[in-house]
């Protein structure tokens, strides 16, 4: 983010916001770094497969579980439009103010 | 009755079953009720067609042969699911903000609405997808022969092809009927879906449940199962790691460019925030899907006769173990898979094909006039129906000369590369704006011709289409070019030697390509769209207004988006632009609006062609090219305030010339009035005192000559009453000093009594109506109302010029407003009057006798006055009046007040 546009720290709740649209891009580099590895185990004799079996389901539950997590954190009609370009300005602290009220609202 | 016939009436009545709830998800949708039509959990489930009789059969058989390997196809689609706010989000709102209808139609939109990239990528993808709709067919007629196999009352060979005969024609007949309702493809088809969803849900739980009978019925738990496993032929991990990571990559691009995929992804995707849920539902799904295909894999190894298929241990496996109500399932899972796929790869395909080649083609024939050949929806229509009819007979054309030999995945795959080609014109069209039509068109034609060379045609086997010569030692002998080891590469698996050497080139040539050669304005403005979707969803300018004729393009609208539809759009739009009336100037903004409502029923491509010709071709203006020249924010914000001054004062100042226009009109039609009411007076005042003179001074007179005289001054005196009381009801209307007396009436007789009032029951004039329409209740002032009616009909009756007059009454109902339209049949009424016809004294045609030009104007008072309104209804066959008045009881009266 250019730091000359938009604030340079945000609100708590518009920086886990951002955290979890990280997260929400990062989560297939993870899953395609567990679904490799078993490439580096030894094949032929050494590895069964159904050790490789357990261990993708075991995978593949653990990432389905995590982009349930992520999905929720950035669901929300209060979820802002995301920035895609680099240029675009964060979402400044004070128009989140009725946003947090707005959450506070319905937990409550 | 044997088994073969328990299948076939089984199919039948899953299929008659599925036919209701499309059905009846297509009625609650029409009814606006049946939100749950639209929640993510049957968006997810629509996306599971990804899943078809390949996945339910094949990835047993798959896994029988090669171990893992088969997870691949799975792990490459979750990858992206998971990845979601990468490119599906993009793709999503891409094809919500510029109404796109396919894929084909997403690429040339992104490449300057390109019909030849269309053109391309359609004709690809349907070259691609007949394979794999033949898979489909295959796959239901072995699963028709493995029953008959076990069926003692069945003798003799069943005929394979006419039970794919038989089941190609009944999914031609249920996609047409649910699939092409309604031409606007961004409608999205609730029944269609719905069926799928379900079709989702019978596979899926038929899957578990041969799993679940495989693991504890038939291995004896899970301990055993394991052990099994370990004892097969496939109980080591030795998958390559090209084949591993290739087949992930190559399944994940197909997943994104699949026409299908992108049909209920994109196109019936109805809520963005789906996506959402999707992104970890969809995995699960697929989780699911293959989680016990190992177990069944060994299983059906350990169990079954040497040389047993193992595509069909699904089916096997309960059949030979004498669960029969379980095989059925499995046989009717396999079925849903099937049937899923074809239907919506049929609609996605002939969506492609009728807007970007029947379409255009039609256009083109009929002499590239958009305006004055016949309806445009009943070919656009027509066209889909062929198209799926071609596809489907070319998939059953497939299955007939393949012979349906090959393993199913060995198919599958193939399909898969061929789609993968789109990948990077897609991805390069949503996240590069360098990438441009030179460079998709390039970078396809190569990624498609090495696809076709090094797997299509090898894949018919050898000497088949391709000599052996060819495949062993290259063409002319020259070894680098064998199509199996392209430049040395020998000893690799053709699948992913394919897609390697296929979309590795693809993008090298996409990228130098684009990089050297320069885009047209309009792919750049749609190149600047695409990339940058969520900053500006706006839709992007392109049209320099001025030169289209508004009622030109109404006509055309009208015939593509319905009546209703346009008419609607169209007097949004003036009200928007300070208005009145259903023809708004057409402005830039207006044009593109109205193109991207067009490209929702006939793709990017044809729209802008249509309105070109009517527009005259002009494409970009100059603000346009420097919103695409100035790339800084703070101009860009600069600029857009200007822009928003500027269109201001051009609305103020077309509200003002339009209402100078009729100031200046108005003006004139009093001049003339005066002089036509003083001569209009002045007649029957003359022959009153001329007659009464005589009668005063004629003294010797016979009486039948008084009495003419007499009545000839009566007469008169009526002619200027009638004036008087023309102006004086004007007057006390336009003053509001008027009393509603309200009543209930219905508008049929109403029209009755008005027809028989304006003289039309006489003959003369035809007329036209529909009674049913007719039948609506009104609390309203029914005389008044009749008065308009009986205006309205004696106007058509005195100035209707045609040979064979006829008047038609058209009654519809839209948004809690009765719309009664009066169309005859004549020349109509000039575009230069049509703004003034309802102002006082204003007579279309001095040369014809007629009122004093109040009726119209008392007309327009009368309908305000009721709450409604009437206006002049351009672009119809002739003269059109459009009265519309409020349905609901009591609002007659609230406007009274």
């Amino acid at each position: 983010m250019s730091p000359e546009r938009g604030p340079v720290f945000l609100a708590r709740r518009a920086y886990f916001q951002r955290r979890m649209m990280d997260a929400a891009r990062l989560l297939p580099v993870l899953g395609a770094g567990m679904f490799v590895l078993p490439l580096l185990w030894k094949s032929g004799e050494g590895t069964r497969t159904v050790v490789v079996m357990f261990y993708i389901f075991l995978c593949w539950s653990a990432l389905i579980g995590l982009g349930w997590i992520v999905s929720r954190r950035l669901s929300g009609p209060e979820a802002p439009g995301p920035p895609d370009r680099s240029r675009a300005p964060d979402v400044p602290v004070a128009a989140d103010g009725p946003q947090e009220r707005v959450r506070v609202s319905r937990e409550g | 009755m044997g088994a073969l016939n328990v299948i076939v009436l089984v199919s039948l009545i899953y299929v008659a079953l599925l036919f209701c709830v499309a059905f009846a998800a297509d009625r609650a949708a029409a009814r606006g009720r049946g939100t749950w039509l639209r929640s993510p959990i049957v968006y997810t489930l629509s996306l599971s067609i990804y899943c078809t009789a390949w996945t339910f059969y094949g990835a047993v058989g798959f896994a029988a042969r090669s171990g893992l390997e088969y997870l691949t196809i799975y792990l490459g689609p979750t990858l992206v699911m998971v990845g979601w706010w990468w490119t599906l989000r993009k793709m999503v709102r891409v094809g919500r903000s510029q109404r796109i209808t396919s894929i084909a139609d997403l690429i040339s939109s992104r490449f300057g609405k390109s019909n030849a990239l269309a053109v391309c990528v359609t004709v690809l993808a349907v070259i691609a997808s007949t394979p794999y709709i033949a898979l489909q067919l295959q796959s239901v007629t072995i699963s028709f022969a493995a029953f008959a196999a076990v069926d003692p009352t069945h003798t003799g060979e069943i005929s394979e092809t006419g039970v794919a005969l038989w089941v190609a024609i009944g999914l031609m007949v249920f996609t047409i009927l649910f699939g092409t309702r309604n031409l606007d493809a961004n409608e999205r088809h609730h029944g269609l879906v719905m069926a799928i969803a379900v079709e989702a849900v019978v596979k899926l739980f038929a899957l578990l449940a041969v799993g679940v009978f495989v693991v504890w019925g038939l291995a004896g738990g899970v301990e055993q199962t394991l052990a099994r496993i370990d004892a097969s032929a496939i109980a080591r991990w030795e998958v390559p790691g090209s084949r591993w990571v290739g087949l992930t990559l190559l399944s994940a691009a197909a997943f994104m460019c699949l026409p299908r995929m992108f049909q209920v992804m994109v196109v019936e995707n109805e809520d963005e925030a789906h996506l959402r849920t999707a992104s970890w539902a969809f995995p699960t799904y697929v989780m699911l899907m293959s989680l016990f295909v190992v177990p069944i894999a060994a299983v059906g190894l350990d169990l079954s006769p040497m040389g047993a298929n193992p595509d069909l241990f699904v089916l096997t496996l309960p059949l030979a173990n004498g669960q029969d109500g379980l095989a059925v399932l499995s046989f009717l899972g396999g079925f849903s898979s099937a049937t899923s796929m074809v239907i919506v790869a049929a609609i996605a395909l002939s969506t492609m094909v009728s807007n970007h080649v029947v379409m255009p083609v039609w256009l083109h024939m009929t002499g590239g006039s958009a305006v004055i050949s016949g309806d445009v929806r009943a070919v656009a229509i027509r066209a889909r129906r062929l198209s799926i009819m071609v596809i489907l007979f070319l998939g059953y054309l497939y299955f007939r000369v393949s012979g349906g030999g090959a393993a199913l995945a060995a198919i599958g795959l193939i399909s898969f590369v061929g789609v993968a080609q789109f990948l990077p014109a897609l991805l390069g069209g949503l996240f590069w704006r360098g990438a441009n039509r030179r460079g998709a068109l390039a970078g396809l034609a190569v990624g498609f011709a090495i696809w076709m060379y090094s797997l299509f045609l090898p894949s018919f086997g050898a000497s088949a289409v391709m000599p052996q010569g060819l495949l062993e030692n290259g063409p002319m002998g020259l070894g680098w070019l064998r199509p199996q080891a392209l430049f040395g590469a020998a000893g690799m698996d053709p699948v992913v030697h394919a897609f390697m050497w296929s979309l590795s080139l693809n993008i090298v040539v996409f990228v130098f390509v684009s990089l050297i050669s320069f885009p047209q304005p309009v792919e750049r403005l749609q190149g600047a769209q695409f990339v940058n979707v969520f900053d500006h969803s706006a839709p992007s300018g392109g049209w320099t207004g001025g030169l289209a004729q508004s009622e030109d393009l109404m006509i055309m609208a009208q015939r593509i988006m319905g009546a209703q539809e346009a008419q609607a759009l169209f007097g949004e739009a003036a009200r928007a632009q300070g208005m009145s009336g259903y023809l708004p100037e057409p402005t830039p903004d207006f044009l593109s609006r109205l193109e991207r409502s067009l490209a929702g029923s006939v793709g990017a491509a044809t729209a802008h062609a249509m309105i070109s010709q009517i527009v005259g071709g002009a494409s970009v203006s100059v603000q346009d090219l420097m919103a695409v020249a100035d790339e800084t924010a703070q101009i860009m914000e600069y600029s857009s305030q200007l822009e928003m001054k500027t269109e201001e004062q051009a609305r103020t100042a077309r509200q003002l010339r339009q209402v100078n226009e009729k100031l200046t009109q108005i003006s004139v039609q009093k001049d003339a009035f005066l002089s036509q009411i003083s001569h209009e007076l002045r007649t029957p005042m003359t022959s009153i005192r001329a007659f009464s003179e005589i009668l005063r001074d004629g003294g010797e007179m016979p009486p039948e000559g008084q009495r003419r005289y007499a009545s000839i001054i009566h007469d008169e005196a009526i002619r200027l009453t009638r004036l008087l009381d023309d102006l004086l009801d004007l007057s006390v209307l336009e003053n509001a000093q008027i009393v509603l007396s309200l009543q209930d009436g219905q508008l049929g007789p109403l029209l009755d009594r008005a027809a028989v009032a304006a003289g039309l029951t006489e003959g003369g004039m035809e007329m036209r109506r529909d009674p049913e329409a007719e039948r609506v209740w009104l609390h309203t002032d029914t005389d008044r109302l009749a008065q308009v009616f009986i205006n309205l009909m004696s106007n058509a009756r005195k100035y209707c010029d045609a040979d064979a007059p006829r008047l038609d009454i058209r009654v519809a109902e839209s948004d809690g407003q009765l719309h009664v339209d009066f169309i005859d049949n004549g020349s109509g009424i000039p575009a230069s009057q049509q703004g003034t016809v309802f102002e006082k004294f204003s007579r279309v045609s001095e040369t014809k006798a007629g009122g004093a030009g109040l009726g119209l104007a008392i007309c327009r008072e009368i309908m305000a006055r009721l709450g409604g309104g009437i206006d002049y209804l351009p672009g119809q066959a002739g003269g059109a009046f459009r009265v519309y008045l409020p349905v609901g009881r009591g609002a007659a009266a609230e406007a009274a007040q």
